[in-house]
């Protein structure tokens, strides 16, 4: 490492160190610690939520996929903007925000569970971010900590440790807000790069609209002329191997689309679309950020600057994704990305190492990292109050205060997320599937009683507890047993019956979500109108000023 | 993009016009929000002190 790499480090580390400091100096009380004390500047917040939103998988991960399936993903990127940031700010922010404050609630789970004046739902809420966050966190510690073993040649189990050691030390002394002002310099990084990354894979392929019309021909010259090559013939999981499942899978070129309702149609839509796109809204770690600001107006602000920072992240990395099978077959002797880079997985890593200047290569990895330490800070942060506020301080001792039970939440939670790094290392599948996992939990648990929370009064207790429960048997069966890839990497269906799916067809390739959530919703409407509405006083407190 | 097919172009245009949605309406509510009728902060605070206090 040169003398300049070494002063950026420190100066980095002495930077979130500094902010850290800074929100311990904030903070207060529990307010402070849990919602950043309700009074969050506009730009802080819109990039903490999106830093907290984009990890490393979503550059890396989803960078990769984007070189396999092509351009079919932007559909993501405009989920992304539109319903995680447009509808997310403008139509739920405000009454979040005020749902919040009327009700004294400092968690998501704290905010349904008084809502519906229901302890069981708080508790509920805690349980299923304690027990499946860690499987999500450990997945992004994973990520993190791969690219600092590849960049410097640290050994593995050090790298974890540093990562979990730096992001430990200013979630706990901070809070949220120390959370929150880290979160906005990872994400002023993560722009800075991906913008410059732009400007140079652009420059490389000799501009955008020449390297779009030169990935159809790339398509032609590497991928096409697998139609007539027998699956049984390659290697599984080898590039072309890869390729020929995708066009299998209905794809027929990186600039199209793939074929109405084929697998890749479905994959794309219902998995990688709907699922994460729509499964964002009931995202705890997002949500709470709502409660953070003082006012509607630093909502709409907002909305502004974290638009911009979205299409800045995943629109930028689908594009520069699809354009490195342009960049590798100008360069590297007529391959295509995946062909060159070896796996889905090691596109980026790999055209940052082969096509970027090594000074590009080393804010990249900055950009990475930051990815990587905001979302673990938030996911921490969000567990530790999940096993503080929502579960231990409602069936457990009250002799403790607020802030000292969630840090120790905090402790607990991140020995067993860095655990889990520990023990899944050389299982990432498992791992790597955690993320889409946790997001179909939470759409299906979380989103019908979280809109019926906000927008309709009759709404009863019952009705949200039945739906959460339809939501959290169907998603798991649907997990477990039914799709494709969930299924047949957790191994329960394989192990009980002797299948990796119950069902065939295409319908294994729809995401849980898909299934669950219009039953969960269902379920919620049902059952409420059946039982007795809520109490008038609880409405009035509710919606009341 | 005259590459793109319909459907991967609909997902370009539309990533770019939902970006630039964000922006004109944070442009155009940036400070345009009536003062809405204050959330009983005061009592927020009061609750948040006494939970703090039997703490």
């Amino acid at each position: 490492m040169s003398l300049i790499e070494n002063i950026i480090i420190i100066a980095y580390l002495a930077a979130l160190g500094y902010l850290g400091f800074l929100g311990y100096k904030q903070t207060k009380n529990s307010a402070d610690y849990l919602i950043a004390g309700g009074d969050t500047h506009p730009f802080i917040m819109a990039l903490s939520y999106g830093a907290t939103f984009i990890s490393t998988a979503a550059i890396v991960g989803f960078g990769g996929v984007a070189a396999w399936l092509g351009n079919s993903l932007l559909w993501l990127t405009f989920c992304n903007i539109f319903i995680g940031i447009f509808v997310a700010f403008v139509f739920l922010g405000n009454p979040t925000r005020k749902l919040g404050v009327r009700l004294n609630a400092h968690t998501f789970p704290e905010l349904l569970g008084k809502r519906f004046d229901s302890k069981f739902i708080q508790v509920f809420g805690g349980v299923l971010i304690a027990f499946f966050m860690p499987l999500y966190a450990s997945a992004v510690l994973i990520g993190g900590t791969e690219f600092l073993v590849a960049y410097f040649h640290v050994d593995y189990h050090i790298a974890l440790l540093v990562m979990s050691v730096v992001v430990t030390g200013y979630v706990l002394a901070g809070g949220l807000k120390g959370v929150m002002l880290t979160d906005a310099l990872q994400g002023v990084i993560m722009f800075a790069a991906m913008i410059i990354l732009l400007v140079m894979v652009v420059n490389a392929v000799g501009g955008m609209e020449a390297g779009f019309t030169k990935l159809v021909m790339v398509w032609d010259k590497t991928v096409a002329s697998l139609a007539s090559v027998d699956m049984k013939t390659l290697k599984p999981g080898s590039p072309d191997f890869m390729m020929k499942l995708s066009m299998n899978w209905g794809f027929e070129g990186w600039n199209k689309m793939p074929v109405f309702l084929s697998e890749g149609w479905l994959f794309v839509i219902t998995t990688i679309t709907m699922g994460v796109g729509v499964g964002v809204l009931a995202q705890p770690q997002l949500v709470v950020r709502f409660m953070t600001v003082k006012s509607k107006n630093e909502l709409n602000r907002a909305v502004l600057i974290g638009g911009i920072f979205i299409i800045a992240m995943t629109g930028i990395i689908f594009l520069v994704g699809s354009l490195t099978n342009v960049w590798y077959y100008e360069f590297n002797e007529g391959k295509n990305a995946l062909q060159s880079a070896g796996g889905v997985g090691k596109v980026i890593p790999h055209f940052i190492n082969a096509a970027m200047p090594k000074w590009f290569a080393f804010i990249f990895l900055f950009a990475l990292i930051s990815a990587a330490m905001s979302t673990l800070s938030s996911q921490f942060h969000a567990m530790g109050t999940a096993i503080g506020r929502d579960i231990f301080e409602q069936i457990g001792s009250k002799k403790y205060s607020s802030m000292m039970v969630t840090r120790v939440g905090i402790i607990v939670m991140i020995i067993i997320s860095v655990s889990l790094a520990y023990v899944f290392d050389k299982q990432p599948a498992i791992i790597a599937r955690s993320t889409a996992i946790f997001f179909a939990l939470c759409a299906s648990i979380f989103l019908p009683t979280y809109f019926g929370g906000l927008f309709w009064k009759r709404m009863t207790k019952k009705g949200a507890i039945a739906s959460m429960a339809v939501g959290t048997v169907v998603t798991t069966f649907w997990l477990l047993f039914v799709h494709f890839q969930e299924a047949k990497e957790l191994g329960v269906c394989k192990a009980l019956f002797g299948v990796n799916s119950l069902l065939s067809g295409k319908i294994i390739f729809v995401d849980a979500m898909i299934i669950a959530l219009p039953l969960s919703i269902i379920t919620a409407i049902i059952v409420s109108l059946m039982t007795k509405p809520e109490d008038e006083k609880l409405i009035k407190k509710c919606f009341e000023d | 993009m005259g590459s793109f097919d319909l459907g991967v172009g609909m997902a370009f245009w539309l990533m770019n016009a939902s970006a630039l949605l964000c922006v004109i309406y944070g442009v155009i509510y940036w400070n345009k929000d009536k003062q809405e009728k204050p959330i009983n902060m005061a009592k927020w605070n009061k609750d948040e002190d006494k939970i703090n206090e039997e703490l």
